[in-house]
C-alpha cells in the first residue's frame, strides 16, 4: 500500500499514577483503511482513543494527523483538525432531540452550518442513519441501539477525516449488529478512514482492513484480521500461556 | 521577631490542617462539599468559650465533651440533611452542587443563630497565657498545647485512616464506592461515619483556636475557604498533603501578617490559591488525573 | 439567521409594551413601592443575570456581591469627577476586568474549583477594599451625593432589565446559546464536537458579571453612605441563588418567577425579623433546595398536560420539518 498516510502515532506514552496505560505505542492509518484496535480489557484501547482525540494528553509522543501535529492540542482544535469520535459508553444530549443532537456537530466544525441550513443537514443526516421519524424525540428517549446511530450522526455532522469508534457495536444484539455493520460498511465504501476499538470478531473479519493489537498498554501486533489473530503472543495475550 | 512569626505561622499551619483534614474527608469520602465547614469550627470555638466562662472547664477537658457531642451532631446533620440529597444525586456532579446549596443555606442558619446569641463582637478567654520561652522567642503557653493537641489528635486521626478496619474501609469509599461495596463495605455508613468524624475534627480544631485566637460569629467563611484552600493545595484526600499545605499557608499568612499588613492576609491566602490554581490544580501531592 | 422574524418579533413587542408600561409607574404609586420596585428590578436583572451563566453551566456563582459592590464602589469614587453615563462605562470595565481574571483562572478546571474561589472572594475583595481605604485614603466610608433621584434608578434599572432580557433572548436563538445548552448537557461531547468550552464560559461569565456591576453602579446612589460592609455583604449573593433557583435558572424568565415573591418575603422578614433575618433566609432557602430542586418552572412544566415539548429556542423547528 502506497497511498496516503491520514494518522501516524509515535511514541505514545500515558502513565496514571503509577499506572503504565499506553506504552510506546505506534501505528499509521492510510487514507480510507479501516483499522481495529484490539486487544484485552484493560489493554489501553481506550486510553489510545482518548489520546488521539484530545480527551486525554500524553506524557510522551507524536500524533500527527495529515501531515500537521496535532499531540497536545485541547479536544475541540482536534475535532476541527478533523478527527469525530464516539464514546464506549454512548453519550448523546438526552434533553435535546434529535434534530438538535445532529446540530451540535453540524454548528461548531470548521465550516459550521446554522439555522436553516443546519437543519436541512441534520434531517438529511439523520435519513442516513435511518432515524428521521425520532426528528423531534428527545434523544434520551431512544432505544439503545438508535442513541448508537444518533451518537454516530453527531459524529458524521464534524465531516471527519478520521472517525474513531469506541465499542460502537458492542451491546447489541445480533439483528441490530447485522445493521451496525452494514451502516459501518456504507461509511467505509463513502471513503471514511475509520479506528474501530471492537471485541466482536464478526464485525472485525467483515470490516477491518488491518487490525493493530495491544496488551498491557502496549502493541503486539500488527497486520491483516487472519494473520493478527492466529499470532500466538495475541492468543496468549487473550487467553493465557497453555493456549498458544 | 522571624521566629516568633514562623512559630505562630506553625502553630497557626497545625491548626489549618488539622481542620483542612476534617474537611477532606468530608469532601474526599463523603463527597459532601461542606460550605458550612468554617461555621462548625466557630460554633466550638463558642461552646469553649461558655465552657470555661461559665462553668469554669478548660478547653482541655473541655474537648471530652465538645469531640463525641460534635461528632453526633454532624451524625445527625448527615442522615437528616444529606442522605436525602445522596440518594436523589444521579452522579457525582449532582451531588456537589446539592450539597453545596443545602450546606450555603446552613451556613447562614448557624451564622444567624450565632449571631443572635453572641451579637458581632470578638470574642476570647483566658487559658494558660503566660509566656514560654522557645528558642529565643516569648510564645504563650496556649499556643504550645494547642500545637501539642494537634499533633498528638492529627497523628491518632492518621492512624485510624490506616491502621483499623473502619479506616482502611474509608480510604476505600474515596477511592471508589462503587467497588467498595462489591468488597461487602457499608457505603452510606461509611460516608456518615467519615462526615461525623470530619466534623469533630473541625470542631477539636475550633477548640484549640479559640485558645489563643480571637474569635467572632462572621469568622466560620474565612475557616471554610481556608481549610478549602488547603485541600485542594494538598490534594483531594492526601492527609500528609493537607499538613504541608497548612503549615505553609499559616506561616505565608503570620510572615505577611508580621512585616506587610495584618489587613493582607486574606489576600496572601488568594495569591498562594491562585498560585496552585494555574500551577497546579490536582494540588501538591495530587495524582493528575483524567 | 435573522432575529426579526414573526416567531421572534412577537415576544419583542409584548416584552416592549410590558417594559413601556412599567416605566409609567413612578407616576402611579408612592415612595414606599417604587423603593419596592426598585429592589424588584434590582433583583430582577441580578437573579437573571446569574442565571444565564449558572442555569446552563451549572456553576454555581456565590460572587454575585462581589460584581455589584465594585459597581457601587465605582461611583463612590468617581461619581464627583466625571458624568455618570462615563461612571457606568468605568464600572463596567472594572467589573468586565475583574470577571476576566476569575474566569481565566477557574474556569478551565472543574467547577468546584470556581464554586470555592467564588466562595471566598467576597471576603478577599472586601478585605482588599478595606485596607485601601484605611491605608490609602485614611478613611473608611464614603459619600455619594449625585443628583439622581429614586425615579432615575427606577428608569435605569427598568432599562437594563430591558437590555438584559434582550440579550438572553437573542442569546438563546444564537450558535452561542446552543452551545452552552451543549456545554450543561454534557461538556465532554461539546468539546469534541468542537466547541471550546473554556472560551464560552468565560465569556458567559463576563457578561453576566457586566450586568451585576452595572445594578451596583445604578444602585449607588440611593445609599448616599456607603463601606466595604454595606457594599460587600455576602447576603446579597445568597438572595440571589435562592431567588434563581426558586424561580428556575434554566429559563430566561424563571428568575423572576422567584424575584418578585421573595422580594415581597425579604420586606417582610427585614421588617418585622431584622434580628433572624438569616436564619429565616437560610430555612426558605433549605426548603427551595430539598422540595424544588428545578424552580417553579421545573414544576410548572413537570405537571402541565404532556403536550409534546414546545422547547426554547430553534424558530425553524415547529414550521418547517422537509418532507
Amino acid at each position: 500500500m502506497t497511498s496516503h498516510v491520514l494518522l501516524s502515532i509515535s511514541g505514545l506514552h500515558k502513565a496514571f499514577g503509577g499506572l503504565i496505560a499506553v506504552n510506546q505505542m505506534q501505528f499509521d492509518i492510510c487514507e480510507g483503511e479501516i483499522i481495529g484496535l484490539l486487544g484485552p480489557n484493560g489493554s489501553g484501547k481506550t486510553t489510545v482513543i482518548n489520546l488521539i482525540s484530545g480527551a486525554l494528553s500524553p506524557n510522551d509522543g507524536k500524533v500527527v494527523l495529515d501531515g500537521k501535529d496535532i499531540t497536545n492540542l485541547p479536544a475541540h482544535k482536534i475535532s476541527h483538525a478533523g478527527i469525530a469520535r464516539t464514546f464506549q459508553l454512548v453519550r448523546i444530549l438526552p434533553d435535546l432531540d434529535c434534530i438538535e443532537n445532529i446540530e451540535a456537530g453540524l454548528a461548531y466544525r470548521t465550516k459550521p452550518l446554522w439555522g436553516h441550513d443546519a437543519h436541512t443537514a441534520a434531517y438529511e443526516l439523520l435519513e442516513r442513519i435511518g432515524l428521521e421519524k425520532h426528528a423531534h424525540t428527545p434523544a434520551g428517549d431512544l432505544t439503545y441501539i438508535d442513541q448508537k446511530r444518533l451518537e454516530l450522526g453527531r459524529a458524521l455532522a464534524l465531516q471527519p477525516k478520521l472517525l474513531l469508534l469506541d465499542e460502537w457495536l458492542a451491546g447489541l444484539n445480533p439483528s441490530e449488529l447485522q445493521d451496525g455493520i452494514t451502516l459501518v460498511r456504507k461509511l467505509k465504501h463513502e471513503g471514511l478512514t475509520i479506528i474501530m476499538v471492537e471485541h466482536v470478531m464478526d464485525a472485525i473479519r467483515s470490516l477491518c482492513d488491518r487490525c493493530v493489537v495491544m496488551n498491557a498498554g502496549a502493541k503486539i501486533a500488527d497486520g491483516s484480521p487472519d494473520a493478527v489473530l492466529s499470532d500466538g503472543e495475541v492468543i496468549r495475550a487473550y487467553l493465557g500461556d497453555s493456549h498458544a | 521577631m522571624f521566629s516568633y512569626a514562623v512559630f505562630s505561622g506553625i502553630t497557626l499551619g497545625g491548626m489549618y490542617a488539622l481542620v483542612a483534614m476534617g474537611l477532606t474527608l468530608q469532601y474526599g469520602v463523603s463527597r459532601i462539599m461542606n460550605l458550612a465547614y468554617g461555621e462548625l469550627v466557630i460554633v466550638a470555638s463558642f461552646v469553649a468559650y461558655i465552657l470555661m466562662t461559665t462553668l469554669g472547664i478548660n478547653p482541655i477537658v473541655g474537648l471530652l465533651i465538645i469531640i463525641p457531642a460534635s461528632f453526633a451532631l454532624n451524625w445527625i446533620i448527615y442522615r437528616i440533611l444529606l442522605t436525602p440529597l445522596v440518594a436523589r444525586a444521579k452522579n457525582r456532579g449532582m451531588l456537589e452542587v446539592d450539597s453545596i446549596l443545602a450546606t450555603f443555606g446552613l451556613l447562614f442558619i448557624v451564622q444567624g443563630i450565632l449571631l443572635v446569641w453572641f451579637g458581632g463582637n470578638y470574642y476570647s478567654y483566658d487559658f494558660m497565657n503566660n509566656a514560654v520561652d522557645v528558642f529565643g522567642a516569648a510564645i504563650a503557653a496556649n499556643r504550645l498545647v494547642a500545637l501539642g493537641f494537634a499533633v498528638v489528635i492529627g497523628l491518632g486521626f492518621y492512624l485510624v485512616l490506616t491502621r483499623t478496619r473502619i479506616g482502611t474501609a474509608l480510604r476505600a469509599v474515596a477511592v471508589d464506592p462503587t467497588s467498595a461495596r462489591l468488597v461487602a463495605i457499608d457505603v452510606n455508613f461509611a460516608s456518615c461515619f467519615a462526615f461525623a468524624l470530619g466534623g469533630a475534627m473541625a470542631a477539636v480544631g475550633g477548640v484549640l483556636v479559640s485558645m489563643f485566637l480571637t474569635f467572632s460569629t462572621s469568622m466560620g467563611v474565612v475557616f471554610t475557604m481556608k481549610a478549602l484552600i488547603v485541600v485542594i493545595m494538598g490534594g483531594v484526600g492526601n492527609m500528609l498533603g493537607a499538613l504541608v499545605a497548612g503549615l505553609i499557608l499559616g506561616v505565608a499568612e503570620s510572615l505577611v501578617a508580621t512585616y506587610v499588613d495584618p489587613g493582607l492576609t486574606i489576600a496572601i491566602t488568594y495569591v498562594i490559591f491562585l498560585l496552585v490554581l494555574l500551577i497546579k490544580p490536582s494540588g501538591l501531592f495530587g495524582r493528575s488525573s483524567s | 439567521m435573522s432575529i426579526l422574524t414573526a416567531d421572534t418579533l412577537k415576544p419583542i413587542a409584548i416584552g416592549a409594551v410590558i417594559f413601556a408600561a412599567l416605566a409609567f409607574l413612578p407616576s402611579l404609586v408612592d415612595n414606599y413601592y417604587m423603593s419596592l420596585a426598585i429592589s424588584v428590578a434590582s433583583f430582577a436583572v441580578l437573579a437573571t443575570a446569574w442565571s444565564m451563566f449558572s442555569g446552563p453551566t451549572r456553576y454555581i456563582s456565590l460572587a454575585t456581591v462581589v460584581f455589584f459592590g465594585i459597581g457601587a464602589y465605582t461611583v463612590a469614587v468617581l461619581g464627583e469627577l466625571m458624568p455618570f453615563a462615563l461612571v457606568l462605562v468605568c464600572a463596567g470595565l472594572v467589573g468586565t476586568v475583574i470577571a476576566l481574571l476569575v474566569g481565566f483562572s477557574t474556569l478551565r478546571l472543574a467547577g468546584v474549583y470556581f464554586v470555592i474561589f467564588t466562595f471566598g472572594l467576597t471576603e478577599l475583595v472586601r478585605q482588599v477594599v478595606s485596607w485601601h481605604e484605611v491605608n490609602v485614603t485614611r478613611e473608611m466610608g464614603r459619600y455619594v451625593f449625585l443628583d439622581i433621584t429614586q425615579n432615575d434608578i427606577y428608569w435605569q434599572l427598568l432599562a437594563l432589565f430591558a437590555v438584559l432580557l434582550l440579550t438572553g433572548f437573542i442569546l438563546g436563538r444564537s450558535r452561542l446559546g446552543f452551545a452552552l445548552r451543549i456545554i450543561g448537557e454534557d461538556e465532554t461531547v461539546a468539546k469534541h464536537c468542537g466547541i471550546d468550552v473554556t472560551r464560552i464560559k468565560i465569556a458567559l461569565f463576563v457578561l453576566s458579571a457586566l450586568f451585576m456591576t452595572l445594578t451596583g453602579a445604578i444602585m449607588a446612589p440611593r445609599w448616599t453612605y456607603i463601606d466595604p460592609v454595606i457594599a460587600f455583604n455576602p447576603m446579597l449573593s445568597f438572595q440571589v441563588v435562592i431567588m434563581a433557583l426558586l424561580g428556575g435558572p434554566r429559563r430566561l424568565l424563571g428568575p423572576l418567577l422567584g424575584v418578585i415573591p421573595l422580594t415581597l418575603l425579604f420586606e417582610v422578614l427585614t421588617a418585622n425579623f431584622p434580628n433572624h433575618f438569616s436564619i429565616l433566609l437560610g430555612c426558605v432557602f433549605m426548603v427551595i433546595v430539598y422540595l424544588l430542586p428545578n424552580g417553579v418552572i421545573g414544576l410548572y412544566e413537570k405537571y402541565r398536560p404532556p403536550k409534546k415539548r414546545s422547547h426554547t429556542p430553534n424558530s425553524t423547528k415547529s414550521g418547517e420539518t422537509p418532507a
